[in-house]
């Protein structure tokens, strides 16, 4: 067991220590000038790449021991904090669930890595770029193999700082300082639901740490409130990180990072954080019916908006956007209809697996596309005809679309008919809105392919495209085929160890259904799309497309309290410790003592006749009260 | 190489708290600015260097005061010199003796005129600060405690910004109105007790009417130290007119007094009136936290947005110290600590940004980051310490605090999370427009990155950032058996004895 140990904090190691000696070495310091930008520029990929693949076989090796059945012990590395009754530890916790997001990490992270050489070739920050996207990957491991409450949140406010900073990596951007920053600060709005849900379990359990929490949860029943309490809270963190309605507004904005950003974080890893924490501490969700019926409708919620979202935008890295959103709302889902009996997480995390996959080459595809169009342009309605030009990037994109969508056989199909088959079992109400979910998606998803590949070329960036270098589109292919491959690789074997509940299939009207609604959409989008529109068909329905475009004015509802509510606040504060305090109560203990002392000085006059004159004066009062 | 023990009879505590009025005789002969300059650095530091052998010879298995020096003082008024430290202010001594060479670099050009009375201030500070976390009589408590005041009110009123004189008469007539009625309350617990030892205070059987009185003359006298709520407004105007070194000695230790002196006097020596007054503390505290921040995030002035942050994380330090329970009061004490480390650092920048700029204004310094990468990079870092980011070292205070805040009342702990949030929000809104600006930013290409003298000051803050925030443990241990003896004087038979009564 040492020997598991040892390699965690190794695949740990990688990528913080990538992350560090680019920032020691490849700043524009005087070891580089000598070799010259270029070399700066290969350096620090170089580093950041070599690395992370180091990390990644360390990690391959940790998953091959859980594989052949290695059980983590809780292994202490440290006592980070003890004080009372509350104990924190360093510690690890390697087991099926981790090994696979940890190797869905590695991997993305690798080819996404890979790819940002070529899409990010002229930027003069470089080697900036590839120490946060090390450091993020760093932060996202963390959270992967943590094994208490509280480490996983240090790492959880970790991979939200590297958020911050990567979204805001074109900082001379207003936009981007702005949606980094926004970012931060709804996340940070989860977090403390989070914290406190933290605070709340160990008040119930007087544990952290993952284990221990569940073994005191099994042995002493507590309050099924108050444990609902805690769950529903701990799961506002989730809805934080996976941007779940009403917190989801940061996602949308936080395309405004470099696209290899937007495939790795916004879409394939961070945001999945959300779904991941909620599997680890499935053993809390499970026993609370109640916080499970406010997660799922959270998730379905969140999946039909998203969808309806996207059916209207027209810049091509939103849609994508709002597709993660709806993909993340069908993972939410998932874990909120669990059968704790059956699949458990299975559905969830089977999901997540292949949406990083196919949601990573969407993104990556798109920023091919971007590329091409020297990235100044992301208009759908601005491309067409990208489809003879650059056939590649186009097929890439054609598979993850068809991925997402659930085409029969590629992986996105195996993993939303699971979660499909889950929502037919437990919940109609939600299996009814998760397949007009589906139908959406593959309307909105082929109303993108074929504005942007269909048709004639629309815009004078257009013309000029041309397919990408093979540094780009060779991430794109090695994603594409897992894309297409991913339901074959046994991910619900791996984590469902019984084999007749894996290999349950959803019944057949479910898959009839799923189907109709895909033919739908991409029916219904071809009809509409695919002979050369260079208008929205949709705008014919102006209040429809009117509120969908504005998001359903969720932001300006938002903009309009938090306005209001912290404007007036902060003003409120200011001016009670300017007037009302500093004012009155301060200056005015000043004025009354000073007054006084003014009013006491008109009997100091030094003239011995008025002292006589208040001598008499006092005096006939005094003799006055003895006479009476 | 086994480290020298500790010699019984070598006064550690004397040492450290004379050296400083040492070297600050030396320094009235010196000449050269330039000298006086090093040889204030020199002297500081090398009593920084003395005080590391406290925290190796510290035995913190147990709660008893330690290095205890005693001598006879005024016998006819049972006044003596009695010095000593428990896990407590072992912490605040360290961190005292190692901010002032940063005070004396942070300095180093700021200070232009009058440097030989800058420095002799600076030490005469020194000298009394130490003494306050040292003295276990009360008489000679209060000789430092009064003794501070001077150098500060000088250091604010001869060096300060245009409106000087105003706030340090402010801050003086403040800090003197408290401490009037500390000396009252002095002299009633001298008279039942018959002793000005501090330990002989502690544990007296008090009525429970007297301890009230005694409790709330002590709470004025450091809530206005603290500064809670509302007792605060000296803080910003001080801040803001300080010299940078002003502005550090008093976020850094300064206002650690006031809590110190909570932990110190409040709770062991009146614990039943401490268990009477903690919800009215508890909410003033929330309301501190809150109103804090808010106010913070209502500044322009960069001085006075990290000042009123402070009212903020200050409130944290007395909402765990009146949490009354073990993580409560430990994570107050880290949040004092780290509070010093944080807000000082802070406080340095601003004077980095000053020195360069001339203003302080959030608008005029938009956009300095992009010309100055390393100070971008040390101003990030600070401002996520500040907002309690995990890994660095307000997050274990503040989470701790919240911990035990969470078992008293989780009406309360849940009604201070706002204030984490709103702590994002004004130290991200500094931290964007100071390295990134907005659109039209002034031009400051001119402006030079961090030399060698302002990386050194920041260093060491630096590096306590991390320590703290990845491995707390040893600075928890410390004090631990000291927490855990004064909550048993505050929680003990006297104040459940006295509870009884009501």
């Amino acid at each position: 067991m040492e020997d598991v140990s040892g390699l965690l904090w190794r695949v740990l190691a990688g990528p913080l220590s990538a992350a560090v000696v680019i920032w020691l070495l490849c700043h524009k310091s005087k070891f580089y000038t000598d070799f010259g930008p270029i070399m700066e520029r290969q350096a620090a990929a170089f580093i950041a790449i070599g690395f992370l693949a180091g990390s990644s076989l360390f990690g391959y090796w940790a998953f091959g021991a859980v594989r052949d059945g290695a059980q983590m012990e809780n292994r202490v590395l440290y006592e980070f904090l003890s004080a009372g009754d509350l104990m924190v530890e360093i510690n690890w916790s390697l087991d099926r669930l981790s090994g696979l997001m940890m190797m869905v990490v590695c991997g993305v992270s690798l080819c996404i890595m890979v790819y940002s050489i070529g899409y990010m070739h002229d930027d003069p920050g470089i080697s900036r770029f590839f120490a946060k996207l090390s450091f993020f990957v760093f932060s996202m491991l963390g959270i992967v193999l943590a094994g208490n409450f509280l480490m996983m949140f240090i790492f959880w406010e970790l991979v939200g700082v590297s958020s911050y900073l990567l979204i805001g990596y074109w900082y001379e951007r207003p936009s981007a300082a702005d949606a980094g920053k926004k970012a931060f600060i709804v996340n940070r709005l989860g977090d403390f639901g989070f914290l406190i849900g933290i605070l709340m379990l160990w008040g119930i359990t007087g544990e952290v740490d993952f284990v221990r929490v569940k073994n005191q949860l099994a042995a002493h029943p507590v309050d099924a409130n108050l444990l609902a309490v805690a769950t529903v809270l701990i799961f506002c963190g989730a809805v934080g990180k996976s941007a779940q309605f009403p917190l989801h507004v940061w996602l949308p904005d936080a395309m405004e990072g470099p696209t290899p950003v937007s495939a790795l974080i916004h879409a394939a890893t961070m945001v999945a954080a959300g779904v991941y924490m909620l599997c680890r501490v499935s053993f809390l969700v499970f026993g609370s019916p109640v916080a499970m019926e406010i997660i799922a409708w959270t998730g379905g919620i969140t999946a039909l908006m998203a969808a309806l979202i996207a059916t209207q935008q027209n810049d091509i890295k939103r849609i994508l956007a709002y597709s993660t959103l709806s993909q993340l709302g069908y993972m939410v889902m998932a874990v909120g209809l669990s059968n704790p009996a059956g699949s458990g997480y299975m559905p969830a995390m089977f999901h997540l697996s292949t949406h990083a996959f196919f949601k990573a080459l969407l993104f990556l595809s798109a920023g091919s596309v971007i590329i091409a169009l020297h990235h100044s342009e992301q208009d759908i309605w601005k491309m067409g005809g990208l489809l003879k030009k650059m056939p590649i990037t186009a097929g890439c994109f054609a598979v993850g679309a068809l991925a997402l969508c659930g085409f029969p056989f590629m992986s996105g199909f195996y993993s939303k008919e699971a979660i499909l088959g889950l929502a037919y079992d437990h919940n109609p109400r939600l299996y009814l809105l998760a397949t007009v979910t589906a139908g959406l998606t593959a309307f909105y998803m082929f109303r993108c392919f074929f504005v942007a590949f269909f048709g004639n070329t629309r815009g004078e960036h257009a013309e000029k495209a041309k397919e990408s270098s093979w540094v780009v589109l060779g991430p794109l292919v090695v994603l594409a085929v897992a894309s297409i491959c991913g339901g074959w690789f046994g991910i619900p074997e791996w984590l469902v160890e019984n084999k007749a509940i894996s290999a349950e299939h959803a019944p057949r009207a479910v898959m009839i259904a799923a189907l109709a609604a895909f033919t739908i959409g991409v029916g219904a989008a071809a009809f509409l799309y695919a002979r050369g529109a260079t208008t929205d068909a949709l705008n014919k329905l102006p209040v429809l497309s009117w509120v969908l475009r504005n998001k359903f004015f969720i932001e300006e509802i938002y903009m309009v309290l938090v306005k209001a509510g912290q404007g007036t606040l902060a003003w409120l504060c200011g001016f009670v410790d300017r007037w009302i305090i500093a004012g009155l109560a301060v200056r005015g203990l000043a004025a009354t003592t000073r007054g006084t002392g003014q009013v006491l000085r008109l009997f100091q006059t030094g003239n011995v006749q008025t002292y006589a004159l208040w001598f008499a004066a006092g005096a006939t009062i005094i003799l006055y009260c003895l006479v009476r | 190489m086994t480290f020298p023990s500790h010699h019984p009879d070598f006064p550690i505590l004397s040492v450290l708290i004379f050296s400083p009025l040492v070297a600050a005789a030396i320094a009235v002969f010196i000449r050269s600015e330039g000298l006086l300059r090093w040889w204030t650095l020199a002297s500081t530091i090398v009593i920084a260097l003395v005080s590391l052998p406290l925290w190796c010879w510290f035995d913190a298995t147990t709660a008893k005061f330690q290095f205890v020096e005693h001598a006879a003082w005024i016998p006819s008024l049972k006044i003596s010199y009695t010095l000593g430290i428990d896990g407590i202010s072992l912490l605040l001594v360290l961190m005292t003796t190692l901010i002032m060479p940063l005070c004396v670099l942070c300095s180093w050009r700021y200070i232009t005129k009058r440097v030989k009375e800058f420095m002799i201030c600076l030490l005469v500070m020194e000298t009394a600060m130490v003494g306050v976390f040292c003295a276990l009589d009360f008489i000679l408590f209060f000789v430092f405690w009064e003794a501070m005041l001077i150098p500060m009110a000088l250091l604010i009123g001869v060096w300060g910004g245009p409106r000087k004189i105003y706030a340090a008469i402010k801050f003086f007539i403040y800090t003197m109105a408290g401490s009037i009625l500390l000396l009252v309350a002095i002299i009633a617990l001298y008279l039942k007790v018959g002793s000005f030892d501090i330990r002989a205070m502690m544990g007296h059987p008090y009525a429970a009417e007297f301890q009230c009185w005694v409790f709330l003359a002590f709470f004025i006298s450091f809530a206005i130290k603290v500064p809670m709520f509302p007792f605060h407004t000296w803080l910003p105007a001080a801040h803001v007119e300080a010299p940078t070194a002003g502005s550090v000695l008093l976020a850094s230790i300064l206002l650690k007094m006031g809590t110190y002196g909570f932990l110190r006097f409040s709770l062991p020596i009146t614990p039943h009136a401490t268990h009477v007054f903690t919800p009215y503390i508890l909410w003033l505290s929330v309301i501190a936290i809150i109103y804090g921040g808010l106010t913070a995030l209502a500044q322009s002035d960069l001085k006075k947005l990290v000042a009123y942050s402070s009212v903020s994380h200050m409130g944290f330090a007395t909402f765990g110290i009146f949490a009354l329970n073990v993580n409560g009061i430990e994570g107050a004490t880290m949040v004092m600590i780290n509070h010093g480390v944080t807000t000082g650092a802070l406080f340095i920048a601003v004077g980095i940004i000053y020195e360069r700029l001339h203003t302080r204004d959030l608008g005029e310094t938009a956009g300095m980051g992009k010309f100055m990468p390393v100070f971008a990079g040390f101003l990030g870092i600070f401002c996520l310490s500040s907002l309690a980011f995990p890994g660095t070292n307000s997050f274990i205070g503040e989470f701790l605090v919240l911990a035990g805040g969470f078992k008293v009342s989780k009406l309360m702990a849940i009604c201070t999370v706002p204030g984490v949030v709103i702590a994002a929000a004004y130290m991200l809104r500094m931290l964007q427009k100071v390295a990134y600006g907005h659109v039209n930013n002034p031009d400051h290409s001119q402006l030079a990155d961090l030399n060698l003298r302002e990386i050194v000051t920041l260093a060491p803050l630096l590096v306590f950032v991390f320590w703290i925030g990845l491995h707390p443990q040893p600075f928890i241990h410390v004090m631990h058996a000291s927490v855990q003896h004064l909550l048993e004087q505050a929680n003990g038979p006297l104040a459940n004895a006295a509870v009884a009564l009501r």
